[in-house]
């Protein structure tokens, strides 16, 4: 009888912690890249300390960016876009918070490639909106690759193009995002 | 009775389950807190006629053109100082890196070449090993090329020139408003009298109010400490607005000095506020990216 109680312990701890290790992926080198292409001019800000963490067992997926983060060509792109955009002082952060909605299609344990569809809110320039997209998800042994790219308007989240820019910065804004997830062990 | 304990096992297991957090951005431990400079303290280097705290970063180069129209006082028949005589001062500022700057302008006040350095000593910055202010020092000449007033006497190439160093304590206390003190030696190695002092010191202040994201009040102020008094000058005040517009800075303001480099505004200030000579006057900045970051 102790016998079998030991076996039935050992066993649940091992599959209880392997299940642990496996549940949750992180970054905290996540890529989030954003385009605005205007007739005049063709912006993009680089970031690649973006934090994401996935939760494969409830499929809840979220992402943070500093602000101050973004890299640009131009310095004075990232001036304007820090004191004039999206006003990083005030709105230092930006986040999505979401899930995968075919979540339950999706095999982690084994390698693979599938077409997640990513549905969520977005925070930023300290207004919230829903966002949805389509996400693909590459199973690797041991990390996953997730990358999505979705549109945005500026106007959504309170950020304003004035009329004499109107040519240089697009309202609509192409995000990119592109990260590898390594299993998270807590 | 022996299936109790696994029971309470399994109980244990869903229980840990349960802890699935709806924030798991909770469960990244967050970076240690980064010093992060302080930027955008003014809205260019200048903050109207003196040296702001605020840097061009490495690889921009920033081409201004002040201009100074004439006289407001001059009434309607002068169209308010807009019929002239201008001043107008054209220059050429380059990051060489992100603190250290040159500068050249030539001005027509005077037919005046002036030159500068400026580097950044300490930059203000928050997070660990913050620093409360930025320091900023600056040294210039200026060089007349006006042909000489009295050829026949001995005329030396150095009375040409005059030399300047400022040093700017600045601080932004908060998006809306930014604030320095500039002390300020003026050298001339010519002057006009015997009486008038071959150095001059200043102390002057700068500072600026964000009006909205993109429009800021300035002001800019010296008070000459051992001007000859009978030479009737007087201190250099600025008040304007500046307005940024995707590349470009315009500077609005309005000035009791027609001069545009240090040596001129600090020494050589002929009118003055009390008696309605002031002058209308723009800046306008405009910035190019000469070299490509690396990221």
């Amino acid at each position: 009888m102790i016998k079998t109680t030991l076996v039935l312990l050992v066993a649940f701890f091992v599959v209880t912690s392997k299940s642990f290790a496996q549940d949750k992926f992180y970054t905290k080198t996540g890529k989030v890249n954003f385009y605005s292409k205007a007739p005049l001019e063709e912006i993009n800000g680089k970031n690649k300390t973006a934090t994401a963490v996935l939760d494969s067992k409830s499929g809840a997926i979220q992402f943070a960016v500093q602000m101050k983060g973004f890299e640009f060509e131009k310095q004075l792109m990232e001036q304007h876009f820090n004191e004039n955009y999206v006003e990083s002082d005030a709105f230092p952060r930006s986040e999505f918070r979401g899930f995968i909605d075919n979540n339950a299609n999706i095999n982690y344990s084994k390698t693979g490639t599938y077409t997640a569809k990513v549905k969520g809110k977005l925070t930023l320039h300290g207004v919230t909106q829903d966002v949805e997209s389509a996400a693909t998800i590459k199973i690797n042994d041991g990390s996953i690759d997730a990358s999505s790219a979705f549109n945005v308007l500026l106007s959504d989240f309170k950020i304003s193009i004035p009329s004499l820019v109107k040519d240089k910065v697009s309202n609509s804004i192409k995000i990119v995002v592109d990260c590898n997830l390594q299993p998270l062990k807590n | 009775m022996k299936i109790i304990p696994y029971c309470l096992l399994l109980f244990l297991g869903v229980g840990a389950f349960a802890q699935d957090t709806t924030d798991l951005l909770s469960l990244i431990p967050t970076a240690k807190p980064q010093k992060e400079f302080v930027y955008n303290a003014f809205k260019s280097p200048r903050v109207i006629m003196t040296h702001s705290m605020e840097m061009l970063r490495a690889g921009v180069l920033d081409f201004r053109i002040l201009h100074r129209f004439g006289r407001i006082n001059g009434g309607a028949y002068e169209f308010f100082g807009l019929d002239g005589p201008a001043t107008v001062r054209l220059g050429l500022d380059y990051g060489i890196t992100n603190n250290f700057t040159v500068g050249l302008g030539r001005s027509n006040l005077n037919k005046e070449l002036d030159g500068f350095l400026k580097y950044r000593i300490i930059h203000q910055a928050t997070g660990p090993r913050a620093k409360p202010f930025s320091l900023v020092a600056v040294a210039g000449s200026t060089l007349t090329t006006l042909k000489w007033a009295d050829p026949t006497r001995q005329n030396f190439f150095t009375s040409r020139m005059a030399f300047y160093g400022q040093a700017i304590v600045g601080r932004k206390f908060s998006e809306a408003f930014s604030m320095q003190i500039v002390p300020s030696v003026v050298h001339r190695n010519l002057v006009p009298t015997a009486v008038d002092p071959n150095d001059l010191f200043a102390i002057g202040a700068g500072a600026r109010i964000k009006l909205s994201r993109r429009i800021s009040f300035n002001a800019d102020y010296h008070h000459i400490l051992n001007q000859n008094s009978a030479a009737g000058y007087y201190d250099p005040l600025s008040i304007g607005f500046d307005n940024e517009t995707g590349g470009h800075v315009f500077q609005l303001h309005f000035t009791n000095s027609k001069g545009m480099n240090e040596r001129a505004f600090l020494t050589n200030t002929e009118y003055t506020w009390t008696k309605g000579d002031i002058f209308f006057g723009f800046n306008i900045s405009r910035q190019f990216q000469i070299s490509k970051r690396k990221r």
